[in-house]
């Protein structure tokens, strides 16, 4: 009933200031880049160089990893809480095959290529994921409840695998032939660092997913009406699934680049992303109830959380004011995004 | 106000307590209502008939303040009002009782009725007082139910009369009932008439919406008929008969057409054998042994009350819904080990009831709710292939004639018959051989329905079976070529296309005054 008063409260707003609004409303996340770009350049004389950009987008893709693999479970009306704790869970699995396995029956000790570990590594996400999507999918666990249990699972694990310690040494030798994984953290193509491009491959393929797709398809439909989905022939428990088992994944991504970046996989490494990445979905303009939200709307999210709180420590704000800017920004968008999306809602 | 035990007094013109004038109600494109006048007396119970989509809904929430009119007025005792929400109603004496009761399961008789507006003392709520008032009302409507009783764990009917009882401890003068015994056994609607006479003398106005018109009829003082958003015709009760409602609810003249005809039916194409559904409250089947078989190019309805197990057969042959026993053979072959997806792509597909819940997919424009069950036949390997895609849906639009600015429309943005024409269209584009149609007439505009009876009997003439569900006789007449009518989960009867509403309805339950 409030719908109807508030999109005909907009309505009475006038023709040109619809436009304008919703052009701003649309492109927020755009507007809001720009606006923090300006606003710390003009702040910092240090902000807008290239090597600045390259060292945020660095510290972004973390985030824009994770805030991919959550926007795919938001669209379809779910929450995935583990993330933060399957990166910090996957770093420290990474961590541990670089040191070697021991083999005792056999008296050696196995170490594995890179390329392996990298496999092996987002496998686990992936089981991750798996085991919250069959939890939500086929035991009717809400989403919330699953993955909050394997977030607190998972960070168990990894605090158990190290006993609460940290693998430093992650650059592998070379007579044991596994050198090259702080090529993934350190390393540039064109100048651009790796985790960057790991971001930008990531991103691409998930916007493909959902733009050029049947699985997207089924996706945005079951994210926006699963019942009527499921009737049109849609395959609702599968996508679920596989949403999970691609955010598991994506956050294992993240916990391989992290780690390299860091040389060190510690357990608890992650600690709270997951609330970060639901904020870049969010402030990127995806409606937490399901079915609406783009790739780029959620990388833009990721930047702007990104470049604000890297640009509060350029300026040399404390850290603490960082926290309370953050959060009034993710306020700030959750309430466009109930102003935006109310008047869509058929009443 | 006068007091009449006897119940003699004839209803007058005179006495109005509360009016709406001219009052016109609009959703976007949508009239809900079309300068509509509406009486309520004193005293008496003013019956409002109508068929699904008429209005009747939208014209209970406008006098109960739930919504407020696009145009027109309410008059109150001879002044103008305007109510802003429904505690401004309930304040002028106004209350509704909704189909689905607005009590809270998990507490007590007591707190239910005073719930929102307690009565307080400097030691907090005053429970004696309520429980006190609560017993005085009970009394009154000479009910036998304990305050402190949970409301879970009344009857149905019982939590009806608290519902009741809520309303007349505001000191309501005007009582709106919307379907207040479709979920009533026929004692506890004795026990609610009877309460509804008491009301009566005490001055107590009732507004009355029933799908029963027998049942209507034997409380009612005055009765208002609703088609199309306009009030059709209006008498007192002496000036009526079940005839007359019928007759205004569906129209004199308007005819929606005769089934398809001068073609041959093909092979049996849906054949059902033995199908038993369990119900939803695990007690019980919803629909049990029941046997049915429909030919290529043959429309067939299915006529039933609500609660038949209409809906229970429909979904569970689409696949939704699993079956405890029984067969589903589509053109010979057992599907009832299919999933959803498996039957479309054999050929069944299901046209929901409630296309708002089950049909269309709000976040998404209409292009795309079109080509939802067909995303396997426009993508090519692991892509979707847009211009195939734009084919399909130009088709479609064009098939089912959907008025649209075009596939990228918002789908909200779509008339209520223009969203059944896509639910429609978007399962007509998977080609199927047997189409599900549940209630599809429901809530859409006489236009509307014309065509979606023309899509329809354009592919049963292309050899498209038709399996088709309403609660509406007329419906029946104009579509089917055989009518089937399902009572209490089991066939009651079969009948030809040229029989009459009589038959229909008498074999659904419903009796007929002759």
């Amino acid at each position: 009933m409030s719908d109807t008063t508030n999109s005909a409260a907009t309505k009475a707003g006038g023709k040109d200031g619809i436009n304008l609004l919703r052009l701003i409303l649309e492109g927020r996340a755009f507007f809001a880049l720009i606006v923090i770009i300006i606003t710390f350049s003009i702040l910092s004389e240090n902000y807008a160089t290239v090597s600045n950009f390259l060292i945020m987008a660095n510290h972004v893709a973390i985030f824009g990893l994770l805030a991919i693999g959550m926007l795919l479970v938001i669209l379809n009306g779910g929450i995935d809480l583990s993330v933060g704790s399957v990166l910090g869970l996957t770093g420290v699995f990474a961590g541990y095959l670089m040191q070697g396995i021991e083999l005792e029956a056999l008296g050696v000790i196995l170490y594995l290529p890179v390329w392996a570990v990298v496999v092996l590594t987002i496998a686990l996400g992936a089981f991750v994921g798996l085991v919250n999507g069959v939890l939500i999918a086929y035991f009717n666990v809400p989403a919330f409840v699953a993955t909050l249990g394997s977030l607190y699972m998972t960070r168990g694990a990894a605090l158990l695998m190290t006993n609460g310690l940290t693998f430093n040494n992650l650059s592998g030798d070379p007579l044991h032939g596994n050198t090259g994984f702080d090529w993934l953290g350190f390393n540039r193509l064109g100048g651009v660092p790796i985790g960057v491009i790991v971001l930008a491959v990531v991103a691409i393929l998930a916007a493909v997913l959902l733009a050029r797709t049947a699985f997207g398809r089924w996706l945005y439909s079951s994210g926006g009406n699963e019942r009527a989905a499921e009737l049109a022939g849609v395959p609702v428990k599968f996508v679920k699934i596989v949403v999970y088992v691609l955010s598991g994944s994506c956050a294992a991504i993240a916990g391989l680049v992290l780690s390299s970046q860091l040389t060190s996989a510690g357990p608890t490494a992650g600690f709270t992303y997951e609330l970060t990445a639901i904020a870049a979905v969010v402030v990127g303009g995806a409606s937490l109830m399901g079915g609406r939200g783009t790739v780029l709307g959620t990388l833009l999210g990721a930047f702007v959380i990104g470049f604000l709180s890297d640009g509060l420590v350029i300026i040399g704000v404390s850290s603490y004011w960082q926290t309370v800017f953050t959060g009034a920004v993710i306020v700030l968008a959750v309430m466009i995004n109930s102003i935006q999306y109310r008047g869509k809602k058929k009443t | 106000m006068s007091y009449d035990p006897a119940g003699t007094e004839q209803p007058t013109n005179d006495g109005v307590v509360f009016a709406a004038r001219n009052v016109a109600k609009s959703f976007g494109a949508v009239h809900a209502l079309k300068g509509v006048n509406f009486d309520i007396r004193a005293g008496q119970v003013t019956t409002l008939f109508g068929e699904n989509g008429a209005g009747k809904s939208t014209l209970m929430k406008i006098l109960s303040g739930v919504q407020a009119p696009t145009s027109g007025e309410l008059i109150l005792d001879g002044e103008p009002v305007q109510f802003n929400s429904t505690v401004e109603a309930r304040n002028a004496g106004i209350s509704i009782i909704h189909q689905e009761l607005s009590l809270s399961p998990n507490t007590n008789v007591r707190d239910n009725i005073f719930m929102g507006r307690e009565i307080t003392g400097p030691m907090g709520v005053n429970f004696a007082e309520e429980e006190r008032q609560t017993r005085d009302l009970m009394r009154e409507l000479e009910e036998d139910i304990d305050p402190l009783t949970k409301v879970e764990d009344l009857r149905l009917g019982q939590q009806q009369i608290v519902e009741i009882a809520r309303a007349l401890s505001v000191n309501s003068r005007i009582l709106i009932m919307d379907e207040p015994t479709s979920a009533l056994s026929a004692s506890e609607v004795d026990v609610l008439f009877k309460v509804i006479r008491d009301l009566k003398y005490r001055g107590v106005s009732i507004v009355y919406i029933s799908h029963h018109l027998e049942e209507a009829l034997t409380i009612t003082d005055h009765a208002v008929v609703l088609r199309d958003g306009v009030v059709t015709a209006k008498a007192p009760r002496p000036e009526i008969d079940l005839e007359w409602i019928v007759r205004n609810m569906v129209g004199d003249n308007f005819d929606l057409g005769t089934p398809p005809d001068g073609y041959d039916f093909g092979t049996p194409s849906l054949e059902l054998k033995g199908l038993t559904v369990p119900a939803d409250s695990g007690s019980g089947d919803a629909v049990s042994k029941l046997d049915l078989s429909a030919k290529a190019g043959e429309i067939v309805c299915i006529y039933g009350l609500m609660g038949a197990g209409r809906t229970e057969m429909m979904e569970c042959v689409a696949g939704r819904l699993k079956a405890s026993a029984g067969e589903i053979l589509l053109h010979g072959q057992d599907v009832s080990k299919l999933g959803i997806a498996e039957r479309i792509a054999a050929g069944l597909v299901l046209v929901p009831e409630d296309r708002q819940r089950d049909g269309l997919v709000q976040t998404m424009t209409v292009g795309r709710n079109l080509s939802l069950a067909s995303i396997l036949n426009f993508s090519r390997g692991f892509l979707t292939n847009s211009r195939l895609e734009a084919d399909i849906i130009d088709r479609s639009i064009k098939e089912v004639t959907v008025k649209t600015d075009g596939p990228g429309a918002a789908i909200g943005s779509l008339s209520g018959g223009n969203q059944q024409k896509v639910v429609i269209g978007k399962m007509l584009a998977t080609g199927p051989s047997v189409m599900l149609l549940d209630e599809p007439l429901r809530g859409i505009d006489v236009g509307a329905k014309a065509e979606v009876f023309r899509i329809l009997s354009d592919h049963a003439q292309k050899g498209m079976t038709v399996i088709y569900s309403t609660s509406e006789v007329g419906e029946c007449l104009a579509i089917a070529h055989r009518i089937i009518v399902m009572r209490r989960g089991r066939i009651a009867a079969e009948l030809p296309h040229d029989t009459s509403k009589e038959a229909i309805m008498a074999a659904s339950g419903e009796s007929v005054v002759a």
